[in-house]
């Protein structure tokens, strides 16, 4: 990624995981993910899910940044927005390149 | 992107110098490069700082959760990695665990590092309420959807 990581560090990861740690707000980022942004009717109809559970979902995702809205006549758009997944997955990438360099040094420390 | 990640080497040393370089504090240290002032004990705060250079002001804190010899060793931290400016206190700690495992010439090293999708405090209750399958499956659900 060409982010700077002083932007990626800033990010707190964690209320975007708890945000995708829901089986129906994952479906609802699988589903918006193509780019295209839908209203609370489309996705309430697409889902089977009340128009109330929608719009709690959606507000949840939008907390965390993963979604924004955009009013459009009488009813708010959908849309999904990629830069919280792609900074908590180089999040985790930092994390496990901080492992690497930790294992290597406990393998010289061991086998020395 | 999954909210834990895993890390497994292989060690040409048997597994009880392995344990040692993991459980004793000042070997631990070596290789961790971290000072620590005294020895890990289960369900005690193991303080210290850094002496990787360059982070010597970032402090150490982890709560030890379990030593089983030769086995397991695990506690929970704020991983400092990623930002040592940052305060960390008011988030989720992860919990980092080390598997030993003897092998042929010497010891697995199974490292796992879990817990990053750990709910914030004040917001617990309004996830529970919404969330009707529990973290398990949550877990597996965005590891699957990632791996996709």
């Amino acid at each position: 990624m060409s982010r700077p990581s002083a932007t990626v560090a800033k990010r707190d990861p964690v209320p975007v995981f708890a945000a995708l740690g829901d089986t129906n707000r994952l479906m609802l980022v699988l589903t918006l993910r193509d780019g295209q942004s839908r209203s609370i009717s489309r996705l309430t109809s697409d889902f089977r899910m009340s128009r109330q559970a929608i719009t709690k979902h959606l507000h949840v995702l939008e907390q965390a940044g993963i979604v924004r809205s955009r009013r459009v006549g009488r009813e708010n758009h959908f849309s999904y927005v990629p830069e919280p997944i792609e900074d908590v997955r180089s999040y985790l990438d930092r994390v496990c390149e901080e492992w690497d360099d930790a294992l290597s040094r406990l393998k010289s420390f061991v086998e020395d | 992107m999954k909210d834990s990640i895993e890390k497994s080497i292989e060690l040409k040393a048997p597994v009880e110098r392995v344990w040692h370089a993991l459980t004793d504090h000042r070997q631990f240290g070596e290789w961790f490069r971290v000072k620590l002032d005294g020895p890990f004990e289960v369900g005690e705060v193991s303080r210290g700082h850094i002496t990787y250079p360059g982070y010597e002001h970032v402090q150490w804190e982890a709560r030890i959760q379990a030593m089983e010899p030769e086995r397991l060793f695990s506690f929970t931290w704020h991983p400092y990695a990623v930002d040592p400016d940052r305060d960390y206190v008011d988030e989720p700690p992860t919990l980092v665990e080390f598997r030993l495992e003897p092998i042929s010439g010497g010891t697995r090293l199974v490292i796992t590092e879990s817990g990053f999708s750990r709910i914030p405090e004040g917001r617990r209750m309004e996830a529970l309420r919404m969330n009707e399958s529990g973290w398990e499956e949550q877990t597996s659900n965005i590891q699957a959807y990632v791996e996709a």
